[in-house]
């Protein structure tokens, strides 16, 4: 299945038939710094996702301060 | 895993609530948030004009669609930073979105009004840029809602914005910004609006989610300066926290909020005037933005100079 990341766009392939979770956790990304987005709808982490899947991990992450 | 209110599927999880919603209650939970925090913190009333500061990304968009739908009087203020393409993508979003609600948008530029955008600011005063470029928002926002008449400015800072800035100001006890470290900071001063944060108990993954199912187009796309920012290493040591202790964070902002923020209140004793150049409040006697300002159009003569 294939992963679309956010800043600086980029895509990686990763094993699928397993949960949204255990695909973050591969990533070393907490799931509560991240909408995962699966066609036109948000899916929660205990969710499915196929080989033949498209998500995309869209950073929530705002704003700057020095 | 089931929507807690109708048992759908959910589309959210919330650990630090321990809830899924779908995305209709979602979208309720997160307007009685607003609500809620308006009301608590009695931030505006219905018979208020209030100026909304935009910058095209989620939280700030997400909040101005609360309140035009729950039938705020309100406009937005976008601030034009002049940062290359992060720019003229955030004002676009910002436009486009004012078209389609159908309210009004005030544009200011920062490089009209300090005599250059943000990257020449950083060259010139040689400090990060979200310095100089905070300066200027909050002089600008408090000028453009006087200007208007507006009693109050909204902005979007959410859950994660300020518990990180919490967090650092505590790291370095900075007792001047504990104080004012409110979700609503009334006008001490005939020339000070009130400031406002209406989206304070919303974290920035639930604001984030809000605006994809409201279809709103923010953009995604980071500032380039923020790269590297303090306030975003902040957050990402608050997300581990969180990570292994789902409501690290509420507990941290609201506890201080609930517990502590009104000891150090009493310690500030800040005595406002005007500033001779330009009116607004300081605390000198040329107030911060007039000396930036002073320094930019220096710069600017010296290079025109050689």
């Amino acid at each position: 299945m294939r992963v679309v990341l956010r800043n600086p766009r980029r895509e990686v392939d990763v094993a699928g038939n397993r949960r949204v979770k255990d695909v973050l956790r591969e990533l070393q990304i907490i799931p509560e710094t991240v909408l995962v987005i699966r066609g036109d709808d948000l899916i929660t982490t205990d969710q499915m996702v196929r080989d033949g899947d498209v998500i995309e991990l869209r950073p929530v992450m705002s704003g700057g301060t020095r | 895993m089931k929507c807690r209110k109708c048992g759908d599927a959910a589309m959210i999880e919330l650990r630090r609530h321990n809830t899924a919603f779908c995305a209709a209650d979602f979208q309720e939970f997160f307007r009685n948030q607003v609500r809620e925090a308006i009301r608590k913190h009695r931030m505006f009333t219905r018979h208020e004009r209030v100026l909304v500061a935009v910058s095209g990304g989620k939280d700030s968009l997400a909040l101005w669609d609360v309140l035009i739908d729950d039938g705020y009087d309100t406009a937005g203020l976008y601030l034009d930073l002049g940062i290359f393409d992060y720019s003229v993508e955030s004002k676009a979003k910002c436009e486009a979105f004012a078209a389609r609600r159908g309210v009004p948008l005030i544009v200011s530029a920062v490089a009209d009004e300090v005599g250059a955008p943000v990257p020449v600011i950083k060259q010139v005063t040689r400090r990060p840029p979200c310095s100089g470029c905070g300066l200027s928002k909050r002089y600008l926002m408090n000028r453009v809602a006087l200007d208007h008449g507006m009693p109050v400015v909204a902005t979007g800072h959410n859950l994660d914005d300020e518990a990180a800035t919490l967090f650092g100001s505590v790291m370095h006890w900075r007792m001047e910004a504990l104080p004012r470290q409110s979700p609503a900071l009334p006008a001490r001063h005939a020339k000070l609006v009130r400031r406002v944060k209406p989206l304070y108990r919303l974290s920035e993954q639930e604001t984030a989610a809000y605006a994809f199912v409201r279809r709103i187009d923010y953009i995604v796309e980071e500032c380039p300066f923020a790269l590297g920012a303090t306030s975003i290493a902040h957050k990402e040591v608050l997300n581990r926290m969180e990570a292994d202790s789902p409501g690290a964070k509420h507990n941290f902002l609201f506890g201080f909020l609930d517990k502590a923020r009104a000891a150090f209140e009493q310690a500030e004793d800040v005595v406002l005037a005007e500033c001779v150049r330009c009116g607004q409040v300081t605390t000198g006697t040329v107030c911060a933005f007039c000396k930036l300002s002073d320094q930019v159009k220096r710069a600017a003569a010296g290079a025109g100079d050689v």
